[in-house]
């Protein structure tokens, strides 16, 4: 392999890997926030995922949506589903039993294997990206592909104004205040179940975005959300609990390496990330950027 | 409660109860009046070992786990690797199995079992799918997504074939089945199955009286990770087949809802919930395989939302 193959490579990996990190983060931070801050053990978060993936498929294909506005509808859909399961379903549980969780969600993945493919099918749903999309981006010293440099600025926008909106809004001072101590976050007067039921619709609207944005990286099908379960939740635990940014560079990491570990070594399979994840975890148990 | 009532409830609590014989019973009973279903009968059997060791780990320890297919499906290849180059004697085969599970419970237990919570559930499902990963790209040793070909199990004993019918599968898996449950009931009436439960009920209290919690949950660890692959390898027997489903995330996951649905934490749960989890499975399924899963997890739902204990919780609440 020349010098000039191996740097075409290292570019591809990462800017695949980065591609991939984007839809990750997107669809796991909701997923780290639920766990760190409600204490509850979300394994259908997938289900918000494989949603946006699914109307933003079939919005494009069948009523002929725009791409962009088909992204928002799915984000915005989503995130509107998801408040009745929270208020319904999942506040009850909040804090309790793991065992209780893991269970009510596991079924809740198992009704939405069987409702996704009622309703679309047991087959794949392709995503047809717009002629914008289409065509390759010349970057001047190399061409990428134009639908995933669209979905890194895409993703980098969200994480951007995700970030500032934690920092420097109200909403966001009190989201790290009920992830720091829900006790006195509650005794200084700010109302959780009201915050837990914004945060887990903007959780889920961020999957749906991401799962809308991704689907042409996890394609969408009706086992959509127990096939990629473990990544989400590795991203979860590697990332830390509760934070809102180790998740992305969890996310980072796992997108990279996992494209990384399957493009140089294809027979070794997801095997490696497995392997990433077990030593990570071993020598920070509360994950990259847990609190101790 | 008096002391001295307490302490006769824990003095009688090991000794068999005359409801205990009725699972062995019925099981009997099935195989004369139920004679075109014994293969289903043999499953049944060989899956409610599977959920007895989720219930040992879940149910005693505590330890809520999304990994237990790992050491089915690892009990099950070993099995299954060893009738497919030739050595087909079924009962160092099962014995193999379940050492090779108790093995890599034991490796993958020193490992994660430092860890609590959701670490620790997250690592028994990654631990899962490396195995998964694994066996599904040494393809050329397992058949990869394919399956296993080519299992050629000797009859029991040089005598006891294997028939098309399924008699002798059904015995088999209920001898087995029978002697493990013998097994667990000893482990959790011993001082060290009491253990488990104080580990359960207050992990704190344990290390502050000088309990080797550590130990205690690798020993149990270990033994639920020998009894599941004891039931992989005896299903793989008598069907003759293992495949990757083996070792997938919904057989981790249906495990833990069809002991949920007999009652967790009482060793006659899955006495209860495999039984009606399967038969149901083998009546709806063949109608419409997808939806299966849509009633199953809407059961779940309901279950865990108003019968939490399971079918055996609501007797115990009617008898109240």
């Amino acid at each position: 392999m020349t010098i000039e193959d191996a740097l075409s490579a290292a570019v591809n990996i990462a800017f695949n890997g980065l591609a991939y990190a984007m839809v990750l983060y997107l669809i796991s931070v909701g997923l780290s926030v639920t766990m760190g801050m409600m204490g509850f053990v979300n394994l259908a978060h997938g289900v918000f995922a494989m949603a946006g993936g699914y109307i933003v498929t079939s919005l494009m294909k069948e009523q002929g949506v725009p791409f962009p506005l088909a992204l928002l509808a799915a984000a915005l859909t989503v995130a509107a589903a998801s408040i009745p399961v929270e208020r319904l379903l999942y506040r009850r549980f909040y804090g309790g039993d793991e065992l209780d969780q893991v269970l009510l969600t596991i079924g809740l993945v198992f009704m939405s294997v069987a409702g996704a493919t009622y309703i679309w099918g047991p087959l794949q749903q392709p995503l047809q990206p717009p002629a914008w999309l289409s065509a390759p981006f010349d970057l001047g010293f190399r061409s990428f592909p134009a639908y995933r440099s669209f979905l890194i600025l895409c993703g980098a926008a969200v994480v951007m104004a995700l970030w500032l909106a934690v920092e420097r809004t109200r909403f966001g001072a009190r989201v790290r205040a009920a992830v720091d101590n829900l006790r006195m976050a509650q005794s200084v007067g700010i109302d959780t179940s009201r915050l837990f039921m914004a945060t887990f619709a903007l959780g889920s609207g961020l999957a749906g975005l991401g799962g809308a944005l991704g689907a042409d990286l996890l394609a969408v099908n009706p086992s959509y959300a127990l096939q990629n379960l473990v990544y989400f939740l590795i991203v979860v635990a590697v990332g830390g609990l509760g934070s809102i940014r180790g998740p992305f560079f969890a996310a980072l990491l796992i997108g990279v390496a996992d494209i990384a570990s399957k493009y140089l070594m294809p027979e070794f399979g997801a095997f490696f990330i497995y392997a990433l994840t077990l030593v990570v975890l071993l020598l920070r148990p509360r994950g990259l950027f847990g609190r101790a | 409660m008096s002391d001295r009532g307490a302490v006769a409830i824990f003095a009688r609590r090991h000794r068999y109860h005359p409801l205990e014989a009725a699972p062995w019973l019925i099981s009997v009973a099935a195989y004369f009046a139920f004679p075109s279903y014994l293969p289903l009968g043999a499953q049944i059997l060989a899956t409610i070992l599977f959920a007895l060791s989720a219930d040992l780990l879940l149910g005693y320890a505590g330890v809520v786990t999304l990994g237990q297919a790992a050491f089915f499906g690892a009990g099950a290849y070993t099995t299954g690797l060893l009738a497919a180059h030739g050595w087909g004697e079924p009962i160092t085969g099962l014995l193999a199995g379940a050492a090779v599970a108790a093995l890599i419970g034991l490796l993958s237990g020193l490992v994660i079992l430092r860890t609590t919570g959701l670490t620790l559930l997250m690592l028994t499902l990654v631990v899962a799918s490396m195995l998964y990963e694994a066996v599904n790209k040494a393809s050329w040793l397992t058949g990869g997504d394919d399956g296993l070909q080519g299992m050629k199990v000797w009859p029991i004993f040089g005598w006891f074939r294997f028939d098309l019918f399924g008699e002798t599968a059904y015995c088999y898996c209920l001898i087995v089945l029978f002697l493990c449950w013998l097994a667990a009931r000893r482990i959790v009436h011993s001082p060290f199955g009491r253990s488990l439960t104080g580990i359960r009920e207050n992990i704190r209290r344990m290390h502050a009286i000088g309990a080797p919690v550590d130990g205690r949950l690798l020993v149990v660890y270990t033994i639920s990770a020998a009894l599941a692959g004891t039931s992989g390898a005896l299903i793989a027997q008598t069907t003759g087949f293992v495949g990757l489903t083996f070792l997938g995330l919904d057989r981790s996951g249906t495990v833990l809802i069809m002991l949920i649905i007999g009652g967790v934490g009482r060793l006659y749960g899955a006495f209860i919930g495999v039984p009606l989890y399967m038969i149901a499975q083998d009546r709806f399924s063949t109608i419409a395989p997808v939806y299966w899963y849509f009633w199953i997890g809407l059961l779940m739902v309901l279950v865990v939302i108003f019968a939490r204990g399971g079918i055996l919780g609501l007797f115990d609440r009617f008898r109240r």
